[in-house]
């Protein structure tokens, strides 16, 4: 056991025009996540404490904020990675609701705009089953279907800060996902959405994406091959 | 104020069965889809291992076999018109899946990959097959993925973070929901012709669980509040892998692979109990197992767990990989990467060099609301509910009986979600709306109002942790009739104590201290009939296991379970007792066996 201190960003609009910053004494054992400890001020101390939360374990993308200025999955962040003094905030960048929540509408919106769905006009194999994809091809993409959707990576880009239209390093994930997928016949119509002005050029290869991302994917990697491909016109 | 809209169909969650119903009605009517959550964070998402569908890919599979597996993992409770359903249908669902993009393994051919599951096997049971069909260990994130693309492709409406308090059903037919939007603490009446519920499990009700923190069953409880029979609550799945004091699910992908289980003295135990099946045994199995090694001192350091060990040294030892293959880490690393990463940040454990400290963790309600093959919801053994639709974890077809087989659940939320929204989407091109009561939302606005503001002096989550401790305890691997009354009047002494609670928050947005209170409202009513219904079965049946009645007895219980609340009905927490009735099991091609592995 160990005392640490959380110092965590509130806002609730409807009490206060401000925010303004709560401070919370706790125990907490190293192998505590920071949304163990999150809940424990809910449950014990403050139930007006406010954040999203599902899992618990670093799959469902709720819980992404910003824990000592990196974002992060709360439920995925151990107390013993940290120090004494914990600072949590909402992520930056996004339209802050109330706590530690913010708008996703805007980050859904922008997901939506580079078609996230299998595009195919060939029909299916006549047998009926599945079309035939090799180990290799489906490897190809196999980085960019990892994504949760957490927002850490958008939320955590310089690029993303100066202007929210950028659809960010996320909505160029979920396309690379579809372009470099071997089944897939939208290439042509992803690539416009990503060639467009608010597209990958605004991408400056900051690497802040890859170093937020709890999934691990190489995110200026994918971001780097969609540029290429609008360069050559060739999706390899 | 409330607001009102009108939608042919409602679909309540957006988890894989939600969905998956909802792409189905979609093609025949207008749908809305109603989540707590964004439908990415539902906990499909989180399903690791794999689903399954006897496409013989590897090796030669037959849906008998698998529909004999179904049936004889479920300890012969499983309606087997039912499985039946399960196993043919299972294959075109695999297909269709792909068809919609979702990126499955795939063997040299460019066919889909196929690993070994517990309870799987060939020629009825002569040895485990390969069937499960995945991706990598993500199989249920990306199913959830694939579906809520295709939503977004075919414009599927939805109102995501938007939490259902209610389900109008009145004079045997359903007519809409009653909905908190959680950005704001509006309401949102919805009014239509049906609603299909996909809210998924409530294994929040014990302490040790793999299930979010969201499974908490609300749309589940909202029909036993208003009289509507639970069917076979007794049966709750624990998950013989869940990680030690956490719950976190390492999947049986992880004993698929070639992973043993290893008591505190390094044998492999599993020998004993389970010669042919071992470490691929069912799960309801596995977890008895393991406690019995447990209490016979063969724990590890003599504490209350055991190893789990995929150390490629030690699986080749064994030679307990598929095929008797020998692995490298490599290997395992790319077939179970998440899991391999959760021992690494949850444990601090270095898997290819020590074993794992696991121990069972609640997982899977295989009761819940019962339905008929197409979803329709029962309204007692034989009638049905017009207009009301079930799928997915919180229904009860019966496909999984007393135990459900790893991979049947993802299999269970396609091949029903797909007939449920099929269902749905028929019968709203027929329907007309059925009026709403006037004030149909009174009573949700009513219940909810009176939690913001009251100031007693209990806690919300003082009340549930006593709640999953004495489920866990009471209610749990091992049951006897004295442990279940106490549970029983334990849950029902924290029913009261529910009534003086106080909260934190008053406020209308994002009030999430008002919801958990909501949330443990259902878990309450959901325990108490699940304990009720535990303590009237006096046999022991698959995850159902009595100390005091160990053997099944197929002469007095082959039948379900139907729980119902035994006063009144609104939209708060019952009180008083629950009230049972029973329905035929169907059996049609496999006769009730003694079950060995
Ligand atoms: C860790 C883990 C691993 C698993 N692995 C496998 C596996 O490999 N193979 C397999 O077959 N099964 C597996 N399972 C089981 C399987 O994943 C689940 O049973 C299944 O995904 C449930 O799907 P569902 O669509 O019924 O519900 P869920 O996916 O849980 O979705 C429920 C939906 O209902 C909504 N909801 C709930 N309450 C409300 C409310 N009050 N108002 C509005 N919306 C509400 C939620 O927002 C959510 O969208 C696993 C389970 C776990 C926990
Ligand atoms: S709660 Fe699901 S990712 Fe953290």
């Amino acid at each position: 056991m160990a005392k640490v201190t959380l110092k965590i960003k509130r806002f609730d609009p409807q009490r206060e025009p401000a925010s303004w910053w709560s401070e919370h004494a706790l125990e907490a054992e190293p192998t505590e996540r920071v949304l163990d400890l999150l809940n424990r001020v809910k449950w014990e101390q403050d139930g007006t404490l406010s954040f999203r939360r599902s899992c618990g374990h670093g799959i469902c993308g709720s819980d992404s904020m910003r824990i000592d200025g990196a974002n992060r999955l709360a439920c995925k962040t151990l107390v013993s990675e940290l120090g004494s003094t914990i600072t949590i905030e909402p992520l930056l960048g996004m339209r802050v609701q109330r706590d530690l929540i913010v708008d996703l509408e805007p980050f859904f919106a922008a997901y939506r705009t580079v078609k996230p769905y299998f595009i195919s006009d060939a029909p299916p194999p006549p047998d009926g089953r599945e079309r035939l994809q090799t180990p290799a091809q489906r490897l190809r993409f196999d980085d960019t279907t990892k994504c949760i959707l957490c927002a850490c990576c958008t939320a955590s880009c310089p690029s993303f800060w100066a202007s929210s239209e950028y659809i960010g390093p996320a909505s160029i994930v979920q396309a690379h996902r579809f372009i470099f997928d071997s089944r897939d016949e939208g290439a042509g119509e992803r690539l416009q959405v990503a060639g467009e002005t608010m597209g990958v050029w605004r991408c400056h290869t900051a690497f802040n994406c890859t170093l937020a991302c709890p999934r691990g994917i190489n995110i200026t990697q994918a971001i780097g091959e969609v540029k290429r491909a609008l360069a050559t016109g060739r999706v390899e | 104020m409330t607001h009102h809209h009108q939608f042919d169909a409602v679909i309540v969650g957006a988890g894989g069965a939600g969905l998956m119903a909802a792409l189905q009605a979609a093609r025949l009517t207008n749908v809305a889809v109603i989540s707590k959550m964004y439908p990415t964070r539902s906990h499909t998402g989180t399903a690791q291992g794999g689903i399954a569908a006897p496409l013989g890919n590897m090796e030669e599979d037959h849906w008998e076999w698998y529909m004999y597996d179904t049936v004889k993992g479920g300890d012969y409770l499983v309606d087997q018109d039912a499985a039946e359903i399960l196993a043919r249908e299972s294959v075109e669902a695999i297909y269709e899946l792909e068809h919609m993009g979702l990126p499955f393994d795939r063997t040299q051919e460019g066919r889909i990959e196929q690993r070994r599951f517990g309870g799987h096997t060939r020629e009825y049971g002569k040895g485990p097959v390969m069937r499960s069909c995945k991706s990598a260990d993500r199989t249920g994130h990306m199913i959830l993925q694939t579906l809520y693309q295709n939503c977004i492709k075919h414009n599927v409406r939805f109102f995501d973070e938007f939490f259902v308090a209610d389900v109008l059903v009145h004079e045997g037919v359903a007519r809409g929901v009653v909905a908190v939007e959680i950005a704001t603490g509006e309401l949102h009446l919805f009014h239509a012709k049906a609603v299909l519920l996909a809210s998924g499990g409530f294994g929040r009700m014990f302490a040790v669980t793999s299930n979010a923190h969201s499974l908490t069953g609300e749309p589940v409880a909202a029909l036993y509040r208003r009289g509507l029979p639970l069917e076979d609550m007794e049966f709750f799945q624990f998950h013989p892998t869940g990680i030690y004091k956490m719950g976190i699910l390492l999947s049986e992908a992880a004993r698929g692979e070639g992973g043993v289980l290893l008591n505190g003295r390094g044998e492999r135990f599993l020998e004993n109990y389970a010669p042919t099946l071992m470490d691929l045994a069912p799960r309801d199995m596995l977890s008895r197992f393991i406690y019995q090694e447990v209490a016979a001192g063969r724990g590890v350091d003599g504490k209350d767990y055991v190893h789990l060990d995929i150390r490629p040294e030690t699986i080749n030892r064994y030679g307990s990989a598929p095929g008797g293959r020998t692995v490298t880490a490599a290997e395992l690393e790319e077939k179970l990467p998440d899991i391999i990463e959760m021992m690494r940040v949850y444990m601090g454990v270095e898997p290819m060099r020590e074993p794992v400290p696991i121990q069972p963790t609640a997982h899977y309600a295989m009761g819940g609301i019962p339905t008929d093959n197409d979803g329709r919801v029962l309204a007692g053994p034989t009638r049905t509910v017009s207009g009301l639709y079930a799928a997915g974890e919180c229904a009860c077809v019966s496909v999984h009986g007393a135990n459900r087989l790893g991979t049947n659940s993802l299999v269970d939320l396609v091949v029903f979600g797909r007939r449920g929204g099929k269902a749905l989407g028929e019968f709203c091109r027929r329907a007309d709306y059925a009026p709403l009561p006037p004030r149909a939302e009174a009573e949700a606005q009513g219940a909810l109002d009176e939690l913001r503001a009251s100031r007693g002096g209990e806690r919300v989550a003082t009340l549930r942790s006593e709640l999953q401790r004495v489920m866990m305890d009471k209610v749990g691997v091992f049951r006897k009739a004295a442990g279940m009354r106490e549970a029983l009047s334990a849950v029902r002494g924290l029913k009261e104590r529910y009534t003086q609670i106080g909260l934190d928050d008053r406020g209308a947005a994002f009030n999430t201290d008002l919801l958990e209170a909501f949330e443990l409202g259902a878990l309450l009513d959901l325990a108490e009939v699940t304990a009720a219904s535990a303590l009237q079965r006096t046999e022991s049946r698959g995850a159902h296991y009595r100390d005091d009645f160990p053997e099944r007895d197929d002469t007095h219980w082959l039948k379900h379970t139907f729980a119902y609340r035994s006063e009144g009905g609104d939209v708060r927490p019952t009180r008083g007792e629950v009230r049972f009735e029973t329905k035929p099991v169907v059996v049609t091609r496999f006769e009730p066996k003694p079950r060995t592995y």
